[in-house]
């Protein structure tokens, strides 16, 4: 008997497809852990039906970065492995971590610089020339992002940031803007595969599902697996992580932009006939065993 | 499958499929996006609001 501990709150199309797909697996019991109803201690949890080490594995799908990345780091702590380790939530939930162990290892990204006050940021961007992409360090689905194609745009955005924004609003993440050609590219790996990929194409220079981009099947090419495995390697997955890895076509290169440590693959498996959640799942077990 | 009674607007709600513990359905009535608390019997909340760490 493998039991399964699955962490997350709110169930998407993506937890429902993976949730049915362990069910189905001979000798596998799932245990849902919901965040908001668990605390951890360091010798154990409370609030979950099922003890640490009875635990044969936890996967990680919590919708919230910090709940994920802790909940994570203290299954980890109690001796159980899981689907993705802390490490690879800290490093794909930040984007300065991400940017930086793409460098480290080679993996082509855009010119990043990271600023931390609107007066250095704005003279960041002078320096690099218009138009720039400014992101926050931490945040999904395209929300807050800003094309910023001059120099009245980039005071407002750096003013709101600071007025409005959080502590962290005031790291300035700044990117170089990267012309595509209106689509950009998702490869899902899981343990250490490259198992399906996607185009996502926009009229809007933000080609990203959750925003209503096009989706349709790309082909895993040599290529494509190669920078999609770089990637994943880069924010520590090794064979064991699951990993979604955004790449944009840039003339004859492939740039990685992002790689996301909760996969989400609905859109991904109607557009690729890939059955992902299976790859997940079985992917899940093995690192049970 | 069971029907309960919206949170925010009274009306009856009635998934048209097998829902499961934590997922988000709509009322057909006044639209409200709601949590599925537990599926037998079916129990409803409105769903949180998107916090800003949520995402991918």
């Amino acid at each position: 008997m493998t039991t399964v501990g699955f962490v997350c709150s709110r169930v998407r199309k993506d937890e429902k497809l993976l949730l049915e797909e362990l069910r189905e697996r001979d000798g596998v019991e799932v245990e849902r852990i919901d965040p908001r109803d668990v605390s951890f201690g360091l010798e154990g949890t409370s609030g979950v039906d099922v003890d640490a080490d009875e635990l044969d594995v936890v996967v990680d799908r919590a919708m919230s970065y910090s709940r994920g990345l802790y909940a994570a780091r203290f299954f980890e702590s109690y001796g159980v492995p899981v689907v993705n380790t802390s490490k690879v939530a800290h490093t794909c939930g930040d984007k300065v971590e991400t940017t930086v162990a793409l460098r480290e290892n080679d993996v082509r990204t855009p010119e990043t610089r990271v600023a931390f006050t609107p007066d250095s940021a704005l003279e960041t961007v002078e320096s690099l020339g218009y138009p720039v992409v400014v992101k926050p360090v931490v945040g999904s689905w395209a929300r807050l992002l800003a094309k910023v194609n001059d120099r009245d745009a980039a005071e407002a955005v750096f003013e709101h940031k600071k007025v409005l924004g959080s502590y962290e609003h005031s790291v300035f993440y700044i990117q170089n803007f990267v012309e595509k050609p209106g689509r950009d590219i998702r490869v899902a790996v899981i343990g250490g595969k490259a198992v399906a990929a996607m185009y996502r194409s926009s009229d809007d220079w933000i080609t990203n599902a959750a925003r209503g981009a096009e989706t349709t099947n790309c082909e895993v090419t040599d290529k494509i697996e190669r920078v999609a495995l770089d990637a994943a390697e880069a924010v520590g997955c090794g064979n064991e992580g699951v990993v979604g890895v955004d790449i944009m076509e840039d003339g004859n290169d492939l740039t990685v932009h992002e790689v996301n440590h909760s996969l989400e693959f609905k859109a991904l498996t109607e557009a690729s006939g890939v059955n992902v959640a299976g790859a997940y799942a079985d992917h899940i077990v093995e690192v049970s065993e | 499958m069971t029907t309960a009674e919206c949170p925010v607007c009274g009306a009856e709600v009635e998934p048209a499929w097998e829902v499961e513990r934590g997922e988000i359905i709509d009322c057909g009535d006044c639209g409200a996006e709601l949590e599925v608390i537990e599926s037998e019997p079916l129990s409803l909340e409105e769903a949180p609001e998107l916090e800003e760490d949520w995402g991918e």
